[in-house]
């Protein structure tokens, strides 16, 4: 057809295409202007900070920067029996320089993480300095090795050389207990000391269960909320909302009122006999503390989901399903509960990744074997100030969630959640 | 094989959901096997509530209900073996066409082989062969509705419920969906209860119609006698269109009455007045009343032509007649028109036997 070949031109002679364009582009630069505050505020509080995290767990600056000349010297050295001269002599001077500094002191203690020891020997080498005994015309290797024994060993000489790259794993493998042996390979912490796996595990745990918790309070409830009638579901949904609109450390608190020994729930069970005065049990400073807690404070994540997706199936599939002959168990199952999954969906995924990341009420309520990861990041921060395993254990969460985000995906489809 | 003029039977049904007010009153419905019933009314007459009471949603407040002799109250739905058609279809969306029509065999325990046959037997009877793997949401309007009315079919029910299935269908679909429906009625010969607020809907699909209002059947027949001798003011009203005069018996006897308006008198077929002095409501169809009448004729006046409208097909005319300035008339279209205008004089003409006196308004 000749009208689907010849150009359409608008009256000013433009062709229709061209003019089209232009004007979408124009669209299209509006649209991206309206979203840049938004861009850039997601930058610099979301992938900044996130990056700054990253260099800051792998960075291990410290002693590369201290001792310039000593690993300029090592990058001879095979690393197999006692270095050089030249390594010796660099580090001596590069040493110095620390002592003139008086940083000296970081270097012992950053060696000494990497193999112990270090701190005794760097400070008999300083009060050798300082006494002036090393004759700095003659070779420098004989004298240092003089100090102390450990400085003709030649495994603290490998501790050094590794801690030469500026950047490290290390942190990373400390959080999940294994750590960088001798010989360069992952070697596993003893196994009393595993700390953090065990954490890991339990956060894992806790995180289902308190899932798995909310789901089975919170689908009867959205499905009582989406069916009632109107004026009773309001008042529902305000009891549902109420507790979230309190603040949590309210909540948390009455929990803790009510969980104690001595408080509500154990009196009543003494009350009506269910235990002895005497043998109350402990609710609170454990797990099942925290189960309950966390339970009722991200219950209203599940819900809200759950209703949305309820309130859009329509009560005639249900009585279609009993009307063919399915029991109502049946028209249930098939019918009604599939319709919910991306519901479902939602709302687990919204709790669990939540729940993963839980900080304040386990560290109120949890006691010692109710504290989860985020816990023991926010001690790295505040107690231990090791900032760089925080991050390290803060990007491992992270990707952990990343991890469960996109099981999830691959299982059940990321197009079939449903938030509202 | 003679079929049951009792198939299902309402019996002294009552039915209140508050406790305060009747929405079924002393309801008595036979329905016979392999009929098209048709339960019209406007909303709120009670009727959807019958349905529902049918198929097992809701009980009745007293008396029973009763299917081929069985007292069915107190049967849950899924054991009641009635197929239904929901008003928004009530497709499953999550499942194909196929598990759609598959899932009462499903839940019966049928056969895979048996389950295939009797879905694209279904299938074939609405025309939608091939469509088995589409998704509900895939389907226009008019494909869904059909595969309702195949779902609600494939079991082979002893009776079909259909409530206003055609209610979100534009007109022509409706239009087709209605005879499409009546024919797999004719050729199954299943018992059909159908619900529906549409009069004309109801006029072209049922053997009989049963007209609610106020919680009772007003009147139950086929589709012509409901027509054309409608026994109560609102069966007239709100059956097809209807000129209604207001007034008085003055005299009447076997087969005609003469009834006092404003000013005039006119002559009534008597059907639900006894007496002379009796406030009465005549009605009368508009197209029984003719324009310049060549019969000789019973009533004859001179009205007012008010207003014209063209339709295409018939010509509506609204006259001031007697004092009622809502008079409708309705001219055929044909060669032979006349010229019509309005604030014209004409001469109309109607015979009493037209003219029902019922019950006054």
């Amino acid at each position: 057809m000749s009208s689907e070949t010849k150009q359409i031109l608008t009256t000013d002679g433009i062709p229709l295409e061209i003019s089209l364009k232009k004007a979408e582009k124009k669209n299209k630069i509006k649209a991206f202007l309206l979203v840049a505050p938004l861009l850039v505020f997601l930058f610099i509080t979301y992938v900044f900070p996130i990056g700054e995290m990253f260099t800051r767990s792998v960075d291990d600056k410290m002693v590369t920067n201290m001792l310039p000349k000593t690993f300029k010297a090592m990058e001879k050295w095979d690393g197999k029996e006692l270095p050089p001269e030249e390594v010796f002599a660099g580090f001596y001077s590069d040493f110095k320089i620390l002592v003139e500094n008086q940083t000296q002191g970081k270097l012992g203690q950053r060696l000494n993480k990497e193999k112990n020891g270090f701190n005794s020997i760097t400070k008999k080498l300083l009060r050798q300095i300082k006494r002036k005994k090393i004759d700095e015309t003659i070779g420098i290797k004989e004298q240092i090795m003089k100090v102390h024994k450990n400085w003709r060993n030649v495994e603290y000489w490998q501790a050094i050389k590794r801690t030469a790259p500026p950047y490290t794993f290390a942190k990373y493998l400390k959080g999940m207990d294994m750590y960088f042996a001798p010989d360069g390979s992952i070697a596993q912490v003893d196994e009393d000391r595993r700390i953090h796996r065990i954490l890991w595990l339990r956060t894992l745990e806790i995180a289902l269960f308190v899932t798995i918790f909310c789901f089975l309070m919170g689908y009867p409830i959205a499905h009582l909320l989406a069916t009632l009638p109107m004026k009773y579901s309001n008042l529902l949904m305000i009891c549902v909302l109420l507790p979230f609109w309190t603040s949590l450390l309210v909540r948390t608190a009455s929990w803790m009122i009510l969980l104690q020994q001595q408080g509500v729930v154990n009196d009543f069970f003494v009350m009506i006999g269910l235990v002895s005065d005497d043998s109350r049990p402990e609710m609170m400073y454990n797990k099942v503390g925290t189960y309950v807690a966390m339970t009722q404070i991200l219950l209203p994540f599940m819900v809200l989901p759950l209703y949305s997706v309820m309130k859009t199936i329509s009560p005639s599939l249900m009585r279609a399903g009993k009307s063919l002959g399915g029991t109502p168990f049946v028209a249930f199952w098939k019918v009604y509960f599939p319709l919910t999954i991306p519901g479902i969906g939602a709302g687990c995924l919204l709790v669990f990744i939540l729940a993963i990341g839980y900080y304040i009420t386990p560290a109120l309520v949890g006691g010692a074997s109710g504290t989860l990861i985020s816990n023991q990041i926010a001690y790295h921060m505040k107690t231990t100030l090791d900032w760089s395993f925080a991050s390290a254990m803060g990007l491992m969460l992270l990707s952990g969630v990343l991890v469960i985000y996109w099981i999830y995906n691959k299982l059940v489809g990321v197009d079939n959640i449903k938030l509202g | 094989m003679g079929k049951n003029p009792e198939f299902v039977k309402f019996d002294k049904v009552d039915k209140s959901y508050d406790g305060k007010v009747l929405v079924v009153k002393d309801l008595q419905l036979d329905i016979a096997e392999g009929e098209f019933i048709t339960m019209l009314g406007p909303s709120g007459s009670g009727k959807t509530t019958c349905l529902m009471m049918l198929a097992g949603f809701e009980t009745p407040t007293n008396g029973e209900i009763l299917l081929d002799g069985n007292i069915i109250s107190n049967i849950p739905p899924h054991k009641r073996g009635i197929g239904m058609v929901f008003q928004n279809y009530a497709l499953f969306p999550h499942m194909t066409v196929y598990e759609n029509l598959a899932f009462p065999l499903r839940v019966r325990k049928v056969e895979k082989d048996e389950i295939d046959k009797k879905v694209d037997k279904a299938l074939s009877m609405v025309s939608l062969n091939g469509f088995e793997s589409r998704m509900p949401g895939q389907l226009s309007g008019g494909q869904q509705q059909r595969v309702a009315v195949a779902r609600a079919l494939v079991f082979d029910p002893a009776v079909v419920l259909m409530d206003e299935p055609l209610g979100a269908l534009d007109k022509n679909l409706r239009e087709s969906m209605q005879y499409e429906i009546k024919h797999i009625h004719e050729s199954i010969g299943v018992t059909v209860v159908y619900v529906t607020h549409d009069q004309s809907e109801a006029l072209t699909m049922s053997n009989r119609i049963a007209v609610f209002n106020d919680g009772k059947v007003q009147q139950l027949s086929d589709p012509a006698v409901l027509y054309e001798k409608p026994v109560n003011s609102f069966v007239a009203e709100f059956i097809g269109e209807n000129n209604t005069f207001n007034g008085e018996v003055v005299d009447i006897d076997k087969d005609k009455c003469k009834v006092k308006l404003a000013n005039s008198e006119i002559l009534a077929n008597p059907v639900s007045v006894k007496s002379k002095g009796e406030k009465t409501t005549v009605s009368l169809r508009p197209e029984r009343a003719l324009i310049n009448p060549t019969d000789k004729m019973d009533n004859m006046f001179t009205g007012k032509i008010e207003e014209v409208i063209y339709h295409g097909d018939h010509t509506r005319v609204r006259l001031n007649l007697l004092g009622n300035s809502e008079f409708i008339l309705k001219v055929p279209n044909s060669t032979s028109n006349l010229e019509l205008k309005v604030s014209q004089d004409i001469k109309i003409g109607w015979n009493s036997l037209d003219a029902r006196a019922l019950d006054p308004k």
